[in-house]
C-alpha cells in the first residue's frame, strides 16, 4: 500500500495544460474502431479497438434455452457471457469465469435485457459472447458496445443500440474513458452503459470517491461521448449493410426509369 | 466438436462429391485452404498471431514469466498449451471446463511442438533448480469452420516463432524465444473410401476418421493422431503422411515469413 502511494505522487497523471499521460484533454475519448460482422459462423458479430482494448462479441440466437428449466413461456432470455483471453492481459489470466468476469457477465446481460424486445421469442435463449483479446482499462465498456453492434448484426430486434463508456476522477478532476494507468491511480471510476435515443442508463457501476458535483460531471461526459460513440456503431453497421451501386449491378437493358 | 446436426441429402452430397474428387469449396482432395498468419497481433502476449485457414480463425497467444522448474526437470523450462473452445467460435460449444475435444486438441498442438523440441527446452533455465522461463500456449479459437488441429497448431508455430523473453524479469534485454524447429501439422478427412485434406467443416462432420500427421523441416514424421471411429488400412496411413511431408512444406514458408 505505502507503494502505491508513494508511486502515485510519482506519476501525475494530468499536467499545468490539462493533458493527461497519453496526450488527450480531460474530455476525450481514446481511438475507437468499430468493425460489424467479422465472424461466419455466428449469426451475428462486431469487433472494437478501444484504445489499447480490442475486444470480439458474438451473438447466437434466438435458440432453445439450455438448460430448460431456465426458459421463460413470456419472454427470451439474454445471457451474456464476459470473458478474458489467458494472454489478453500483462501477467496471464488463467483460463475460465473468475467472480470479477461473472459479475460483468451479469450486469451486461441485464443491461442488454432493457432493450432487446424479449416478448418475440419466449423460451429462447439471445447469447452474446464477449471476448477481450486485449485489455487496457475499460474492457466492458468496449464490450457492450461491441455486443449492441453484434446484437443488430444478428438482426435482433432492439429498442435502441445501447452504447457504453466510463469515466472518472484523475489527480482530482473528472475526466473521460480512463485508461490503464488512470484506471490504477486514479480516485474513482464510474463505467455506465445508455440507450442513446431516450438517455436511460442500463448499466451504472462506481468505484473510487466522488462528490455530487463531480458525479453530474462524470455523467455528462459520458452522456455526451455515448452520442460520438453512437455515431460509430451505427456507421460501423452501414458499413456492413450498404447496398452500392455496384453491388446491386447496372439495370437491365431497356428498362428506363 | 462436431455435435451438429447435417442433413441426410447435405451428407450426401458430400459423399459423392468427394467420392468424384470434387469438394464444396472447389478445391481438388490434396488441396489446403488459404492461409493467412497475422503476427504480433495481441500487444499484451509475449508472442501472438492470428490464422485464418479459409474461415477457421485461430488467435494464439503466447504469455513468458519465470518461475520454478517441475523438480524432475530441474534443467529445463516450463512449457503448457491450453485450448479454449469459446462459445463464441461455434453454435455447439459450450462454456464450461474444458471438454475432451479441448484438452485433446491441446495435446496433439502440445507434442507437436515438445516432441519435435521447438522449442529447446535447455535453453530456458536461468537458475538451475530455481528459476527457469515458464512458457504459456493459449489457443482462442474464435470460428469454427473445421480443422482446428491444423489452424492451432500453424498459430502456435507463428506466436512462438515471434514471442520474446521479457528481459525485465531477469534485469536483462528482451531475447528471442529460441525455436529450433518447424514441425506441420496437417490434417486428413477420411469420408467413406475417400481421403480430403484440410477438411473444413460440413466434410469433418461426416468424416469416418481423421489423421493429424506432424512431419518436421527434414521430413520425418514427428507426431500423429488418428480420430474419430472409423479407420485407415496401413496404404492410406503411408499416403497421408506423405502428403503431408508434401503440402507442410508451403505452409512452413507462410509461417517462417
Amino acid at each position: 500500500m505505502e507503494d502505491i502511494e508513494h508511486i502515485e505522487k510519482e506519476i501525475q497523471l494530468v499536467d499545468a495544460n490539462g493533458r493527461r499521460l497519453d496526450g488527450r484533454a480531460l474530455d476525450e475519448l481514446r481511438p475507437i474502431k468499430i468493425e460489424a460482422g467479422v465472424l461466419r459462423r455466428a449469426d451475428g458479430s462486431a469487433h472494437v479497438q478501444w484504445g489499447g482494448n480490442r475486444v470480439l462479441a458474438a451473438v447466437y440466437g434466438p435458440r432453445e434455452a439450455h438448460p430448460r428449466h431456465l426458459q421463460n413461456p413470456v419472454r427470451a432470455l439474454v445471457q451474456c457471457r464476459y470473458n478474458m483471453a489467458p494472454f489478453s492481459v500483462s501477467d496471464r489470466k488463467r483460463p475460465g469465469p473468475d467472480r470479477r468476469s461473472v459479475e460483468i457477465s451479469k450486469v451486461t446481460s441485464e443491461a442488454f435485457q432493457a432493450v432487446v424486445f424479449t416478448e418475440q421469442f419466449p423460451r429462447t435463449s439471445i447469447d452474446v459472447f464477449i471476448e477481450v483479446l486485449q485489455a487496457e482499462a475499460g474492457t466492458r465498456c468496449a464490450g457492450i458496445t461491441a455486443a449492441a453492434v453484434a446484437l443488430a448484426d444478428a438482426g435482433i430486434p432492439m429498442r435502441d443500440l445501447v452504447v457504453a463508456c466510463a469515466s472518472g476522477k484523475i489527480a482530482g478532476q473528472i475526466a473521460l474513458d480512463l485508461n490503464k494507468e488512470e484506471d490504477n491511480f486514479g480516485d474513482a471510476d464510474c463505467p455506465m452503459a445508455v440507450v442513446p435515443r431516450t438517455g436511460e442508463v442500463v448499466l451504472l457501476q462506481m468505484d473510487g470517491h466522488l462528490t455530487d458535483d463531480e458525479f453530474d460531471r462524470a455523467m455528462k461526459l459520458s452522456m455526451g461521448a455515448a452520442q460520438t460513440i453512437y455515431e460509430m456503431q451505427k456507421d460501423a453497421l452501414r458499413r456492413r449493410y450498404a447496398v452500392t451501386a455496384m453491388d446491386v449491378g447496372p439495370e437491365p437493358a431497356g428498362v428506363s426509369a | 466438436m462436431t455435435s451438429e446436426v447435417i442433413s441426410e441429402l447435405m451428407r450426401e452430397h458430400i459423399v459423392k462429391l468427394v467420392a468424384s474428387g470434387k469438394r464444396g469449396d472447389g478445391r481438388v482432395p490434396e488441396e489446403l485452404r488459404p492461409l493467412t498468419i497475422q503476427k504480433n497481433y495481441i500487444g499484451t502476449a509475449e508472442g501472438s498471431a492470428r490464422v485464418h485457414l479459409g474461415n477457421t480463425d485461430v488467435l494464439v497467444g503466447v504469455k513468458i514469466s519465470t518461475g520454478e522448474p517441475y523438480p524432475d526437470t530441474p534443467t529445463s523450462g516450463v512449457l503448457t498449451t491450453s485450448v479454449e473452445l469459446v462459445p463464441m467460435a461455434s453454435p455447439t460449444f459450450e462454456s464450461g471446463p474444458p471438454r475432451p475435444e479441448a484438452i485433446e486438441l491441446a495435446r496433439v498442438v502440445d507434442r507437436g511442438i515438445r516432441e519435435t523440441k521447438t522449442v529447446d527446452m535447455s535453453k530456458l533455465v536461468i537458475t538451475p533448480g530455481e528459476k527457469v522461463w515458464v512458457v504459456f500456449i493459449d489457443i482462442h479459437a474464435l470460428d469454427y469452420d473445421g480443422n482446428l488441429f491444423d489452424a492451432a497448431s500453424y498459430g502456435t508455430l507463428a506466436a512462438l516463432s515471434c514471442a520474446k523473453m521479457p528481459g525485465k524479469m531477469t534485469g536483462g534485454v528482451d531475447k528471442p524465444l529460441p525455436v529450433d524447429h518447424w514441425p506441420v501439422s496437417v490434417t486428413a478427412a477420411k469420408i467413406r473410401n475417400t481421403i480430403v485434406f484440410d477438411p473444413q467443416l460440413d466434410e469433418e462432420q461426416i468424416a469416418d476418421a481423421r489423421l493429424t500427421v506432424a512431419i518436421d523441416e527434414n521430413g520425418d514424421i514427428r507426431a500423429m493422431q488418428k480420430g474419430l471411429s472409423g479407420s485407415f488400412s496401413y496404404d492410406e496411413i503411408r499416403y497421408v503422411i506423405s502428403t503431408a511431408r508434401r503440402l507442410g512444406n508451403a505452409v512452413r514458408e507462410t509461417i517462417k515469413a
